[in-house]
């Protein structure tokens, strides 16, 4: 295998931190390299240099043998180097077609344009049609706007982003299936992720970094998930265990419950019925945006629904606003950890009075009692392991990993009956990750019943009882998740979009 | 290059510094307009900021206005702080003053000329009411029908002036005022007037009551769970329905609370320094009283602070106007300055200033 990109001593500083640090390595013609990292060990600031969004203070790189050093993302193009982002930049109101070429220096005519994609497409297995309007389009197809785009320059390598976060199991496989083609037809592919099995199902090398160092090359095929995690995060990791695992009683009844959410880009949820019981765990999958926030709005009473919808130890709570179902036990944890769960400019004491007045009966006739509150956020900080100088910080100069584990940390040693959380370890570190998990299910074995709602289909399959799936404001049937099948889960999330015809 | 870098949290520092700072930086750069007009800056300052307090000849009489006019202003500003902090914008505190003062007056004058000792008390409280009341207009309108409270309290302040001029020319006319118009002076109906309280000060009852409400707000904003929700709202209002925060009911605080100091504010005016209801009661107070709020960076303290500074400029610019013959638009000038600079300042307490070396491309 010729080598492709070689990547020398690339060094890049911002104030205060060394994202990148003496970082090297290298990827074949018709490789698939993963680049391995948590949150923060350096990857998009690699990759970004790669792509001429940055430019290294040290270091340099080499592409096909000729020196590489692309000012700007236009002559990483140029010399056959594509990115598909995380995030993506499409414009809704237009169609597929349009949207490509805005990305384009020189588009042609948009007859011929829309063949090219046609044709692209179907070489590929990525059905898309290009005069369908992308606002209309599912993530995954979204994403294949976003791939279909980088084909058509005909890239030698190929850099992904966390390709697969917005992706049904399904989906997953048909993106692996191109991927696979494209490597070999000869083009290279870059491939950013934390999911490690997936690594371990595509990739042929991986390099990890570590807080912007290269900490070790491994060949993906050969080496245990759990020893590149554990490469990953520099130290053993812990893997939650569960004690106990009797359920109880019914604690919470949703039945045939209808919402519509007063934000018109919302998801209208739909006949969604669940039981939980005392001590059970119950997993809530499926791609972001199917009526994840809207649920856990209707649980933690933030939005109050029709009579007899939401029924807490046979008494209906749907009228009961979010402190009248603290008060009686029903706690939650939102997603949004800043500007939601927390108060980014108020310090970590006055967010420990945002949700803990009434259970820690922190407030007296009205009155806070700040030094209790005060005494409180030190017990989260120091029960969660919060990195943070103290108390009187401001929620917004922790970390999210830290911050996640102060707004969980916090509902837990509140003693919930029943406690709803939505993405818990979402952009936290893995070892972090697994601390909380831990405290859920701990939580749970002292007799609470959770809903956990997360697109981390590892972490469901980890913590559940129970799981099932949001689709379009539907909730399935849930299941014992024991025993499920990737396939069993990923038709329980929808199903991947246009599956038959992507079966070439 | 000069960029600005985001605070991993607002400095504590710069949040007393900046005040100061801008105060410091409104005297050059009004120094220099005054310059540009043809005056000595340095005597403009000094017959602005020093003279009113200090100087021999004039002291004596401006002293006492310093309470005198920093009392409604420090009123009207606590309560504009309160609904501030929350993210919401009461623009018509200038209308609640005049409502207050005319309900307050016409409760007094019906009684007329009945003496009792109750009856000043009684006209506090419909002061106080009628300021509630007309800021219940934009509160309801904004809980039921979603309307921008900004827009319709300020629209509201000029329906109030139309009542005033017709309160002034109509039904509150002194019937012995020989066809002039205005009310009777109530400051000399002792049953109705809110005296000087100890002479030589200035301090009426508006100014104890300007005093109280620091303490009072300062107690509800940083300890009860009023205060809390409030700030919380102001800062994430998502995060703020989460912690069980009735949004509506915050909303019908935050202005009644204003409308009421204002009304209050009012009432102690027009029974003390103005004396009666004229046409032209309406002083700009409660416009002025954004100034201070925004000065006193919505904090209880500050607002006294900012309250007594704003006070100083208006008695300090009318001897400007009078000794130095400065136009009454240089001294607004000035003080519209005051805001603006202090509020371009506020980038400090959250960002702090770099020069980068610029970088060779």
């Amino acid at each position: 295998m010729t080598e492709l990109l070689k990547v020398v001593g690339l060094t890049r500083e911002y104030p205060g931190v060394r994202a990148n640090d003496d970082v090297s390595f290298s990827i074949g013609t018709g490789e698939v390299h993963a680049l391995l990292g948590e949150n923060g060990a350096g990857k998009s600031t690699l990759v970004k240099m790669i792509y001429g969004l940055e430019k290294p203070d040290a270091g340099f790189m080499k592409l096909r043998g000729g020196s590489y050093a692309p000012q700007n993302p236009q002559a990483a193009r140029a010399a056959g180097v594509a990115m598909v982002f995380q995030h993506f930049s499409l414009f809704e109101a237009l169609n597929v077609a349009e949207n490509v070429a805005l990305g384009m220096e020189n588009p042609p005519k948009m007859r011929e344009l829309a063949a090219s994609i046609r044709e692209v497409s179907e070489n590929y297995g990525l059905p898309l049609d290009p005069d369908r309007i992308v606002g209309d389009l599912s993530a995954g197809e979204r994403q294949r706007v976003e791939i279909i785009r980088c084909l058509l320059q005909d890239p030698k390598l190929l850099i992904m982003d966390e390709p697969t976060s917005v992706l049904t199991p399904q989906e997953v496989e048909i993106l692996f299936k191109t991927l696979r083609k494209l490597q070999s037809e000869g083009t290279s592919i870059l491939y950013i992720s934390h999911k490690l099995e997936e690594i371990r199902a595509l990739c042929d090398g991986a390099t990890i970094l570590r807080l912007g160092k290269v900490v070790g090359d491994c060949d993906p095929k050969v080496t245990t998930a759990r020893a590149m995690a554990e490469m990953m995060v520099g130290q053993t990791l812990h893997v939650p265990s569960r004690e106990g695992g009797e359920t109880g009683e019914v604690l919470l009844e949703v039945k045939g419950l209808d919402f519509a959410p007063a934000n018109p880009f919302g998801t209208k949820l739909k006949n969604v019925s669940l039981t939980l019981r005392a001590g059970e765990v119950l997993g809530i999958g499926g791609v972001a945006g199917n009526g994840q926030d809207e649920l856990l709005s209707v649980l933690s009473g933030e939005a109050r629904t029709g009579k007899g919808a939401v029924m807490f130890d046979g008494q209906d709570v749907s009228h009961l606003g979010p402190n009248a179902r603290r008060k009686i036990g029903i706690l939650a944890a939102p997603e949004e950890r800043l500007g939601h769960a927390a108060a980014p400019n108020m310090s970590l004491t006055e967010n420990a009075a945002l949700t803990a007045t009434i259970r820690k009966k922190l407030s007296k006739n009205n009155f806070l009692n700040w030094k209790k509150t005060e005494d409180f956020a030190r017990e989260v900080i120091k029960t969660f392991d919060v990195r943070t100088p103290g108390p009187g910080s401001a929620a917004r100069s922790l970390s999210g990993g830290n911050l996640q584990k102060f707004v969980i940390g916090r509902e837990v040693l509140q003693e919930p009956k029943i406690l709803v959380v939505n993405q818990p370890t979402w952009g936290v570190d893995a070892s972090a990750a697994a601390d909380i998990r831990q405290a859920l299910l701990d939580l749970a074995a002292r007799g609470a019943g959770l809903v956990v709602i997360s697109q981390d289909l590892d972490e469901l399959m980890e913590i559940s009882d129970h799981f099932a799936a949001l689709n379009e404001g539907t909730l399935t049937a849930p299941r014992p998740a024991k025993g499920l099948t990737v396939d069993e889960i990923g038709l329980m999330m929808g199903g991947a979009h246009d599956m038959e015809v992507a079966e070439l | 290059m000069i960029t600005f870098v985001k605070r991993p949290e607002p400095s504590k520092a710069w949040t007393i510094a900046t005040p100061i700072l801008a105060v410091i930086l409104t005297m050059i750069l009004g120094g220099l307009l005054f310059a540009a007009m043809g005056k000595d800056p340095v005597a403009a300052i000094r017959t602005i900021f020093w003279d009113p307090l200090f100087n021999e000849q004039f002291a004596a009489y401006s002293r006492p206005q310093l309470l005198v006019k920093a009392g409604p202003l420090i009123l009207i500003a606590i309560g504009l702080s309160l609904g501030f902090k929350a993210g919401i914008w009461n623009i018509g505190a200038e209308g609640q003053y005049i409502i207050g003062a005319i309900t307050g007056a016409s409760v007094g004058l019906a009684l007329y000329p009945l003496d009792a000792w109750w009856i000043f008390p009684l006209m506090v409280i419909a002061g106080a009411l009628g300021g509630f009341l007309w800021a219940m207009i934009p509160a309801l309108l904004k809980t039921k029908f979603n309307t921008n409270e900004i827009l319709v309290s300020l629209m509201l302040v000029y329906v109030a002036e139309q009542i005033l001029a017709s309160a002034a020319l109509g039904f509150l006319r002194n019937p012995e005022g020989n066809g002039f118009p205005g009310s009777r002076n109530l400051s000399q109906i002792p049953a109705m007037s809110n005296p000087e309280l100890i002479t030589g000060t200035g301090a009426h009852w508006g100014v104890v009551a300007a005093f109280a409400s620091v303490v009072a707000a300062y107690v509800l904003i940083n300890k009860h769970m009023l205060g809390f929700q409030i700030r919380l709202t102001g800062e994430s209002p998502r995060a703020a329905r989460f912690a069980g925060v009735k949004d509506k009911l915050l909303v019908v605080f935050c202005l009644g609370a204003a409308g009421a100091l204002a009304g209050l504010a009012g009432l102690f005016e027009v029974t003390g320094p103005a004396g009666q209801i004229s046409i032209d009661f309406g002083a700009g107070y409660g416009f002025t009283a954004i100034i201070v709020a925004f000065l006193g960076r919505l904090n209880p303290i500050g607002i006294l602070l900012a309250g007594l500074l704003l006070a100083l400029t208006f008695i300090g610019g009318e001897l400007a106007q009078f000794m130095l013959g400065l136009p009454s638009a240089a001294i607004q000038v000035f003080q519209g300055m005051l805001l603006m600079i202090l509020l371009a300042m506020d980038i400090l307490v959250n960002y702090r200033v770099m020069i980068l070396k610029k970088e060779a491309s």
